[in-house]
């Protein structure tokens, strides 16, 4: 997963101490993915090697990280590329449309759309395999790719389901907009109806 | 060679405040082989385009071309015509005639074609035999499994050489096995110089076409395009 990517997220809403990105990224990711500090302060170092964060000394002697344009461009270019399902994808999405969520700074639904269009491609030529073995007779592979689809499956349904909510809150928020008072009653009947 | 060519169609229902845009400047070729699916969620404007495709309905802006020819510029015998010897539909309900037997079904569509009805009997046997359907022909629908029941319909559907298959959501009431079985079917048709657009929820089914479109709020959100190698899946995974 990219731990690089996220802390450069995390640093596009403003600098911060190397523990307390260990935090937030804990925070983001609801501690699902625990990073140990090593790793924070080794990724760090990495992109201050690659001019995409700049480290100041604060009143106290303590490193205080920013992220500066090349790390931006960086940040930007992750979100604009798909994972490749090779790369063990569903933790790297997940953690990629968790910051982008959080950071403010990408297209959520643009994000959402690409993978699925990347997944869903990688879907196909599974299915293109499966199509030639099934004359094999090759039960053990045809299971293999089996497992393969499924795995794509339960990832383009899962961004279905992204799309799915990212477009409820969008007319939500339009709904919102348009009539700004809603008794009290008819509000809480309506939240209590999504949330049952 | 280019078979259907919807060209930035929209359709809009109803006027003013109260119109709603269903597809909105979406364009879509499909060629002759070719198999195109069409995923979206509910709402999004599957239907409507499987619909504007096949001259159900017509398009209140943009075209649909079907080998070449605007279906707005025929008549409604003209267009009938056209739907019936060009296009077969294949829903999620099978649609059989309950009192006729999997090869009379698959006749009746011949038959409509103009064919005689010994001659459209021969012809449905052959297809269904072509399908690897020939032991189910002397059954009503009634003594079929559902998925027997679908490959049937597809059969129908493609019975008197038409050229363009439109499904929309035919593998919905299906297990995962049989609905694959029904993708085979399709794949195959292609494969046999038939074009293709389905139209479905499920990914696992839409992977089997040649190229996914996504639709979105009536728009065009994403396609897939065409095909990678297979190479590109496995066993290449380069290191970050």
């Amino acid at each position: 997963m990219s731990v690089r990517h996220s802390l450069l997220a995390v640093l596009s809403a403003g600098p911060m101490h190397g523990y307390g990105l260990k935090t937030e990224f804990e925070a983001a990711t609801g501690d699902v993915w625990p990073l140990n500090v090593g790793q924070v302060y080794t990724t760090l170092g990495r992109l201050e090697r690659d001019e995409l964060v700049t480290a100041e000394a604060d009143a106290d002697g303590q490193k205080v990280y920013q992220i500066t344009e090349a790390g931006r461009d960086e940040l930007a270019r992750w979100f604009e590329t798909p994972v490749p399902r090779q790369m063990i994808p569903r933790q790297e999405v997940a953690i990629k449309l968790v910051f982008a969520m959080r950071s403010g700074v990408a297209d959520v639904a643009a994000v959402v759309q690409r993978q699925r269009v990347a997944t869903v491609r990688a879907l196909q030529d599974v299915t293109r395999l499966k199509a030639a073995a099934e004359s094999s007779g090759d039960l053990a592979w045809l299971m293999m790719l089996d497992a393969l689809v499924f795995q794509a499956e339960a990832e383009a349904r899962w961004l279905d389901m992204c799309e799915a909510r990212l477009a409820r809150e969008n007319t939500a928020a339009g709904t919102a907009r348009r009539q700004p008072e809603i008794p009290a009653g008819q509000a809480a009947e309506r939240s209590s109806q999504w949330s049952s | 060679m280019v078979l259907l060519d919807i060209d930035r169609a929209g359709r809009a229902f109803g006027s003013g405040h109260l119109r709603v845009v269903a597809l909105d400047d979406v364009s879509l070729r499909v060629s002759v082989g070719e198999f195109v699916a069409v995923m979206g969620p509910s709402g999004s404007g599957k239907s409507t385009l499987l619909r504007l495709a096949g001259g159900l309905d017509r398009p209140t802006s943009g075209r649909v071309l079907l080998a070449g020819r605007d279906l707005a510029g025929l008549d409604e015998a003209g267009l009938a015509q056209a739907l019936r010897r060009q296009i077969g539909f294949i829903f999620q309900e099978t649609n059989l005639l309950a009192s006729l037997t999997a090869t009379e079904n698959v006749a009746l569509a011949l038959e409509l074609d103009g064919v005689r009805p010994k001659a459209a009997m021969a012809g449905a046997r052959g297809l269904l035999d072509s399908l690897g359907l020939a032991a189910i022909g002397s059954r009503f629908p009634g003594q079929l499994s559902g998925g027997e029941q679908q490959r049937v319909t597809i059969a129908r559907a493609v019975a008197g050489g038409r050229s363009l298959l439109l499904a929309d959501e035919p593998t919905g009431a299906l297990d995962a096995i049989t609905g694959e079985s029904v993708m085979g079917l399709l794949r195959q048709r292609c494969a046999a110089g038939c074009a293709v657009v389905l139209a479905t929820h499920n990914v696992r089914h839409a992977a089997w076409a040649d190229r996914v479109m996504f639709l979105t709020d009536g728009r065009l959100a994403g396609e897939t395009g065409p095909p990678a190698g297979p190479e590109c899946l496995l066993g290449t995974g380069q290191a970050r």
